[in-house]
């Protein structure tokens, strides 16, 4: 209840604050603008994914992918934010793919930035939305171009079948970077879409990040069919000396590890 | 007034739409025209050069370098091009320069530029390696979903035609001329060089690129390089590369070379240092390639498959699973 509620409240105080001149009316943002990949989706998305609330198409969401998908069981996306405060969750989501939903990630205290790859059905736009407390959606944008078929077909696991041999295993690295330390990880699963003949939905729902030291929450992340199997996802995670992974799939198959950053 | 201006109007109508008329008829003689220039580089032996281009609606796939020899038993093609128009394109470019006939043709690998012709010369044996031969039959049809959404109509009728004569010699005679074949890998999981003899003329397939950046989908960089090295041994007095100008020295070779170890050495430090994808897809593209064509495009594509399993390499399994 007072997740809707804040935002309504935040529209009322946000007339009086567009009147006085926000930051938003000066940094010439269009409010519930028109979408600039002019999406026939774009609506529809809005409605289902981001509640209908208020959002700006934003620069500051930098959403980086290849124009052309090459290989359209995996396509390789990054997103990164800055100069803005207070992200209370980020959204992904492809318009135009059977299975829109990609994933949702709760930054606690990792950057408001990821990467992964995704399986995309057709040429679509990839949409990053990420929402400040003060009830408004900010959404990047990019255009990927794919001669399709990602999301229909098996995975390569479950097509050999040996996907079994390889299942939950969790493969990591900690990498030094200019903004603090990257963690890579990878946990092997199929990641079915339920879109391929005979194969069922199969894939991880929630992932969870803490810090190894204090079990204080790093990041929530919710995972959705589209993301590519044996999912690799990067983030920047700071100075800590390890994580510990948290997770289970939708058929409650559990995945936990202690990924220490040695 | 009125009525002349009415007149007037009407006659600029009659005449802007004569106009189009006449357009649509002389554009549409010239649509799907590839025109092939077949280029002279040896004695009987000549090159029909394509485009530094990807697959596009302007240049119908003629992103390649066809080659044909001229024996005294009929022409032999090295390659067939991208499309059954090309194919029929390029046969009416043969009878321009020679009275022979076209009798056999050999396929140096399986991406689809290069053998999406066979089709039209069906009727004629079509040689190439069996592990090519395999890959055609198995990507065919892959291949021709992209090559249409890509080239569109240019693609027209075309169906995919494998080759119909698995090699197994090292030579292959026809007429008068010899051919050395040389089974190389690396760019695919068969690679087909082949030394006219007779010339001194050497097709190097795809192993070979010029001033246009190497294409990688179904590429091992380690054997690609180690096939440079067997290509450079060869006495040749000319190479004609896949894609970019023939040329009597090594540059193609050179050109290939260096851009791999970049792309191979940018893609193992990129991995080390913890670079996702579309980090690499964006690093700044060195001075000695900035001159080349596709090299922006063809490092996205590279980065696509070749960048995962290097990424993964540098992951410690941290815990091991298993399924019950």
């Amino acid at each position: 209840m007072t997740q809707y509620f804040a935002p309504a409240l935040i529209r009322l105080l946000g007339l009086v604050v567009l009147l006085g001149g926000s930051a938003l009316a000066q940094s010439g943002l269009d409010r519930n603008g028109t979408d600039p990949l002019d999406s026939p989706m774009w609506a529809n998305m809005h409605e289902r994914f981001l509640a209908g609330e208020d959002y700006v198409f934003d620069t500051a969401i930098e959403v980086t992918a290849p124009s052309y998908a090459e290989d359209s069981l995996n396509v390789p996306v990054a997103f990164s934010i800055s100069g803005i405060e207070n992200i209370q969750q980020i959204a992904v989501f492809a318009d135009l793919n059977p299975l829109p939903m990609v994933l949702r990630l709760r930054p606690v205290t990792v950057a408001p930035a990821m990467a992964f790859r995704f399986k995309l059905q057709q040429s679509s736009p990839v949409r990053v939305a990420a929402l400040t407390d003060d009830g408004l959606w900010h959404v990047g944008s990019a255009w990927i171009d794919a001669a399709g078929g990602g999301c229909t077909a098996p995975s390569v696991g479950m097509a050999s079948g040996n996907w079994t041999e390889t299942f939950g295993t969790v493969n990591a690295g900690f990498f030094p970077r200019e903004s603090g330390n990257r963690l890579k990880l990878q946990i092997m699963h199929p990641m079915d879409t339920g879109l391929a003949e005979g194969i069922p939905r199969f894939h991880i729902e929630q992932l969870e990040l803490r810090n190894l030291d204090d079990n204080s929450l790093m990041a929530e992340l919710e995972l959705y069919e589209p993301i590519s199997e044996n999912p690799l996802l990067s983030f920047d995670v700071g100075a800590v000396s390890g994580v510990t992974l948290k997770g289970h799939d939708n058929n409650a198959n559990t995945f936990a590890a202690d990924l220490v950053n040695p | 007034m009125v009525s002349n201006k009415l007149t007037s109007g009407f006659a600029a109508l009659t005449t802007g739409l004569a106009s189009l008329l006449f357009c649509a008829c002389t554009c549409a003689d010239s649509l799907f025209d590839y025109q092939l220039q077949p280029m002279q580089v040896a004695e009987g032996t000549w090159v029909v050069p394509g485009v530094p281009e990807d697959f596009s609606r302007s240049n119908g796939g003629n992103i390649v370098n066809i080659g044909f020899v001229e024996t005294d038993a009929g022409v032999v093609l090295i390659d067939t091009g991208p499309s059954l128009r090309y194919a029929q394109q390029l046969e009416a470019a043969v009878a321009r320069v020679t009275s022979q006939p076209i009798v056999a043709a050999i396929n140096t690998h399986h991406h689809p530029d290069h053998w999406f012709g066979n089709q039209h010369f069906q009727h004629l044996p079509i040689y190439a390696l069996p592990a090519t031969l395999d890959a055609m039959i198995n990507e065919g049809d892959n291949f021709a979903d992209n090559l249409y959404r890509m080239s569109g109509d240019w693609m027209r009728s075309t169906e995919p035609t494998p080759a119909n004569q698995p090699l197994s010699t090292d030579t292959l005679s026809i007429g008068d001329h010899t051919f050395k074949l040389i089974t190389l890998t690396g760019h695919t999981v068969a690679d087909l060089a082949v030394l006219d003899t007779h010339t001194g003329v050497l097709f190097a397939g795809d192993l070979a690129f010029d001033q246009r950046a190497p294409t990688t989908p179904h590429a091992n960089i380690d054997t690609w390089l180690a096939a440079l090295d067997s290509l450079g041994d060869i006495d040749y007095r000319l190479l004609v590369p896949g894609h970019g100008q023939p040329a009597t020295d090594d540059r193609a070779i050179q050109f290939t070379r260096h851009y791999l170890l970049w792309l191979q050495n940018l893609l193992q430090q990129s991995a080390q240092m913890g670079d996702v994808p579309t980090d690499v897809i964006n690093k700044p593209i060195p001075a000695a390639f900035q001159e080349a064509s596709m090299v922006r495009e063809e490092l996205s594509r590279s980065v696509i498959h070749l960048y995962p399993r290097l990424e993964a390499n540098t992951l410690a399994t941290h815990k091991q699973g298993g399924y019950n």
